[in-house]
């Protein structure tokens, strides 16, 4: 499809997130190349989250930058974990899907022909045919989930960002997902994935960022996900120290610098 | 004489004769109308964002700018509307900004300012004029609306109206996801205020007419009962607009008949309609949750 041949290298430089000044993801650097899959694993809080938000463009870094090679952060189709959807809101299937045109619609023109068709076709791609009229409210959770997706393939965005997308989903919704997350990559796009399942990590993402608030390890799945590795992610603290002091890591690395030179 | 004529008669004499008789009834009919059929759709959005309090709690907020604008300038109609305007707008943005900013969530933040919105406004209102005005500033005269109340009524109505057409859509979007359009459209971040200014205005216009304790119950009401009728939106705001001037109309003859004041009676023909629809409403009123139709065969 259209976006799909542009799909930037997003370039993480010495990034720090957080929220209060208290850092959930620790001076992180590293390069997503385009049509990559990556999978980001971790511990709860280890700030696999608050790195898909940044790369959303809703949350603006504490320190260091992300490079998103020229394209603006919207161009990026996003679904977080905690779905924000007042579920008994008024609306139905085919209307919600619609709502992922909105890019290129925008907040007053009108849904053409060819904007309804991709509807469909994301409707049924997904398997939702025969729900276009039913109500969010009727839906299960594996069906709401394969709605979410269907307005995903229809923002056609190049980079594509999962929050934990499996959450308590059945093996055969994850088999059909996986199917789209596998034709997303062959159509070039960027998929980044927050995933605890490390069997569909294994199966589906060559790529892995393992993240305990600092990097673990960033690179090819099978050394990513090693024993020693996982280990090593599973000792990171959970808690702030609330007397925690200003981090200074930028001035000595600076320093550091100086001395080599 | 025969019994239909009669009755015929009658009819005339309670819904049609008071306002055909006396202007001050004809204008109110009118203003009170216009603030319903803006009004109502604006409370179907304000349930859908589970913000039906904050609508009450921005009422209040206004006090304090009608009472400078009644220090200033006495009972004047612009000074009352302009100080009006001017406090709801600066507690309903410093309670977003607040709930932005701050860790208080939104409703807690609007609870602290119409709070002290409201013993701001008491306080000033009490500082110079008899109980009298303070009971004009609180529970409205519609039957006192002169060219410019009405105007400024029917003006307000209008613009309302207009802005919910065109920026429908965006508070669609913002109300049932509002991450999805932040993360998607540049405007996401303002729609909540655009929506909440509205929501002001209309409360300003109301408060002429109904004052500013009442104003929220052509708002509310309508679109409660609304809701319990039908699960579509497109059908809904409509709806509401219609049970809003139903019982504009409905109250006026009441009131009239009765000889009580006009806010409360239309206020309460809106309870009843409310009351009446929880429990007859086809979609989740009380008869149709406790004994639903067979299940269907699949």
């Amino acid at each position: 499809m259209s976006a799909a041949a542009n799909a930037p290298a997003i370039r993480l430089l010495n990034l720090t997130l957080g929220y209060d000044r208290r850092p959930a993801v620790h001076h992180l650097e590293g390069e997503i190349a385009p049509g990559e899959g990556l999978a980001v694993c971790g511990p709860n809080g280890a700030g696999k989250s608050t790195l898909l938000k940044a790369l959303a463009g809703l949350l603006t870094p504490l320190g260091g930058k992300i490079h998103f090679g020229g394209l603006s952060p919207r161009a990026v189709a996003y679904l977080p974990q905690i779905v924000d959807i007042d579920r008994a809101f008024p609306i139905n299937v085919r209307d919600f899907v619609a709502m992922g045109a909105l890019a290129r619609v925008g907040l007053f023109g009108a849904l053409n022909a060819a904007e309804l068709v991709r509807v469909g076709a994301a409707i049924e791609t997904v398997g939702l045919v025969g729900f276009e009229s039913r109500t969010l409210e009727t839906l299960s959770g594996g069906q709401m989930q394969r709605a979410l997706f269907a307005r995903l393939i229809v923002q056609d965005q190049p980079v594509i960002l999962l929050d934990e997308p499996f959450g308590a989903i059945d093996a055969a919704t994850i088999d059909d997902l996986l199917a789209l997350i596998a034709r997303w990559r062959a159509e070039g796009r960027t998929v980044v994935a927050v995933l605890h399942e490390l069997e569909i990590v294994r199966r589906a993402f060559p790529r892995t960022l393992l993240l305990a608030r600092e990097c673990i390890f960033w690179g090819d799945t099978r050394d990513a996900l090693c024993e020693r590795n996982l280990v090593r992610a599973r000792a990171m603290s959970e808690a702030f120290d609330e007397r925690a002091r200003e981090c200074l890591r930028d001035e000595f690395d600076a320093e550091d610098r100086l001395h080599v030179h | 004489m025969s019994l239909t004529p009669k009755i015929a008669c009658m009819f005339t004499d309670v819904f049609v004769t008071p306002f055909a008789d006396y202007e001050f009834m004809r204008r109110a009919l009118v203003g009170s109308l216009a603030l319903a059929l803006s009004g109502a759709p604006l409370g179907v959005f304000l349930i859908l964002r589970r913000m039906s309090l904050a609508g009450d709690a921005l009422s209040h907020a206004i006090l304090p700018g009608a009472a400078v604008g009644y220090l200033v300038a006495g009972l004047s109609l612009p000074a009352m509307t302009f100080g009006g305007l001017f406090a709801g707008l600066v507690v309903a943005l410093a309670a977003g900004a607040a709930s932005r900013f701050t860790t208080l969530r939104e409703d807690a933040s609007l609870a602290a300012f119409y709070l002290v919105s409201l013993a701001l406004g008491v306080t000033l209102v009490s500082l110079r004029g008899s109980n009298v005005d303070l009971l004009h500033v609180l529970f409205g005269s519609v039957v006192g609306l002169d060219d410019a109340a009405l105007l400024l009524l029917v003006g307000v109505s209008t613009v309302t109206l207009i802005l919910l057409a065109v920026f429908y859509r965006a508070l669609v979007l913002d109300t049932l996801d509002p991450l999805f359009l932040r993360q998607t459209s540049a405007f996401g971040e303002f729609t909540p205020f655009l929506f909440l200014a509205l929501v002001v205005l209309n409360l300003v216009a109301g408060f002429h007419a109904l004052g500013t304790l009442m104003a929220v119950g052509v708002m509310m009401l309508p679109a409660a009962a609304a809701r319990l009728w039908t699960r579509d939106l497109a059908v809904a705001l409509p709806l509401a607009a219609a049970i809003g001037a139903l019982c504009c109309y409905g109250g006026l003859v009441f009131s009239n008949e009765t000889s009580t004041p006009t806010g409360p009676a239309i206020i309460l023909a809106a309870g009843v309609v409310y009351f009446f629809s929880m429990i007859f409403g086809r979609a989740g009123g009380v008869l149709r949750l406790k004994r639903p139709r067979r299940h269907l065969e699949g």
